[in-house]
């Protein structure tokens, strides 16, 4: 067991964590790594099916609306929820590191930024299920063509709503753990504490989340 | 806690870490996003499609590397528990090509011994105009017969 680096010789000997972070946070690690999994099985299922079917719908014909603006927009209602999901995810980077200063203010500040990013994601996408649904499409039932212009399947709807079901309430959660943290914040518990460690592993799991919508994202509108 | 004992890392990243790599990431998925529209006025399964979407991928793997290395903190973690995250998940890179040629295998298989479904993946269905808006499931399942995943 004495494989430590050159640079930290004293890691291994005892009496502390060898990788030097807290145990909340290398769990969380561990879970999010199980998690990762969990969306990678998905993902990876969704692309054996679509490789495995002789056609399948165009997402740019599929998803080409954006509220307010009517259809013939593909591609853009998209990449606004990509952006409000990368922006709170920078607003946590700086909850975190406002943390680590012990600057209350700022964290409140910010995890309040990263919360309505949170909910503007949300909604998002309940309009965007909401639409799909309206045009016909659900779990078991798929309106659109394929590209080809032959018949498709349900496939198609199935991992759609699936996939971006199970990440919309990964997302849901993320904002409930980030209202605790912020409740917990205003409350003083972590200057009663001494740290705010509970928002990094907070912020972590909310970056998983974005990171999980990188490749949902990209791989149903994008390729 | 005292097996939680630790040296919290001071933040010896330079200042401009957040902005820089936020920068980043907004190019990367701008660049994308290019790239997508550039996409739907190509040649459905030409070369240029493969190749746009294999730099796509390429263009993925790079934001999770920043999200992961620098939002996530990963990068300036020991290197034993970076290690700990990213060999387990190099058991990716098996996972999907295996999966992917796996479903292709299936397909052309399929396709070899099951003429009524490469038939199915021929015949044109008459196209309904794309209804935006309109909020009747009567138009549900008319003219698509939704099939399960093994149909």
């Amino acid at each position: 067991m004495s494989t430590a680096t050159t640079a930290q010789p004293k890691l291994w000997n005892g009496g502390k964590s060898p990788f030097n972070v807290e145990y909340g946070k290398l769990m969380m690690w561990y879970f999010l790594m199980s998690d990762a999994f969990t969306f990678g099985a998905f993902l990876i299922s969704y692309g054996t099916i679509r490789f495995s079917s002789n056609g399948w719908p165009d997402p740019n014909e599929v998803f080409q609306s954006f509220p307010g603006l009517g259809s013939g927009l593909p591609l853009m209602f998209v990449s606004l929820m990509t952006f409000i999901l990368i922006i709170s995810s920078v607003t946590m980077v700086l909850a975190v590191k406002a943390g680590h200063d012990m600057n209350k203010k700022k964290v409140v500040t910010n995890l309040i930024w990263t919360i309505i990013g949170g909910i503007a994601f949300l909604s998002c996408q309940a309009w965007e299920w909401t639409h799909l649904h309206h045009e016909g499409a659900w779990w078991g039932s798929n309106p659109f063509l394929n590209a080809d212009g032959t018949a498709s399947s349900s496939n198609f709807t199935n991992y759609f709503f699936t996939i971006t079901g199970f990440h919309g309430f990964h997302v849901l959660s993320g904002v409930v753990i980030n209202i605790v943290m912020l409740i917990m914040t205003l409350n003083d518990t972590f200057e009663k504490r001494g740290h705010y460690l509970m928002i990094e592993k907070a912020g972590l799991y909310w970056h998983f989340v974005d990171l999980v919508w990188v490749f949902v994202f990209t791989c149903f509108y994008l390729i | 806690m005292s097996q939680n004992e630790f040296v919290q890392v001071e933040h010896h990243e330079n200042k401009n870490e957040v902005r820089n790599v936020t920068i980043v990431l907004s190019v990367l998925t701008v660049v994308e996003l290019l790239l997508g529209f550039a996409m739907m006025r190509m040649e459905h399964g030409s070369a240029a499609v493969l190749a746009t979407k294999i730099t796509i991928i390429v263009l993925m793997m790079a934001k999770a590397y920043y999200i992961v290395g620098y939002f996530m903190h990963l990068k300036h973690e020991v290197r034993n528990l970076i290690m700990t995250i990213t060999v387990p998940l190099a058991l990716f890179v098996w996972f999907i090509f295996a999966f992917l040629y796996d479903g292709n295998a299936y397909k052309q298989l399929r396709n070899t011994f099951d003429a009524h479904h490469k038939e199915q993946g021929t015949t044109k269905v008459p196209k309904k105009e794309h209804v935006s808006g309109n909020s009747h499931s009567t138009e549900k399942n008319e003219g698509v017969k939704p099939a399960a995943v093994h149909e």
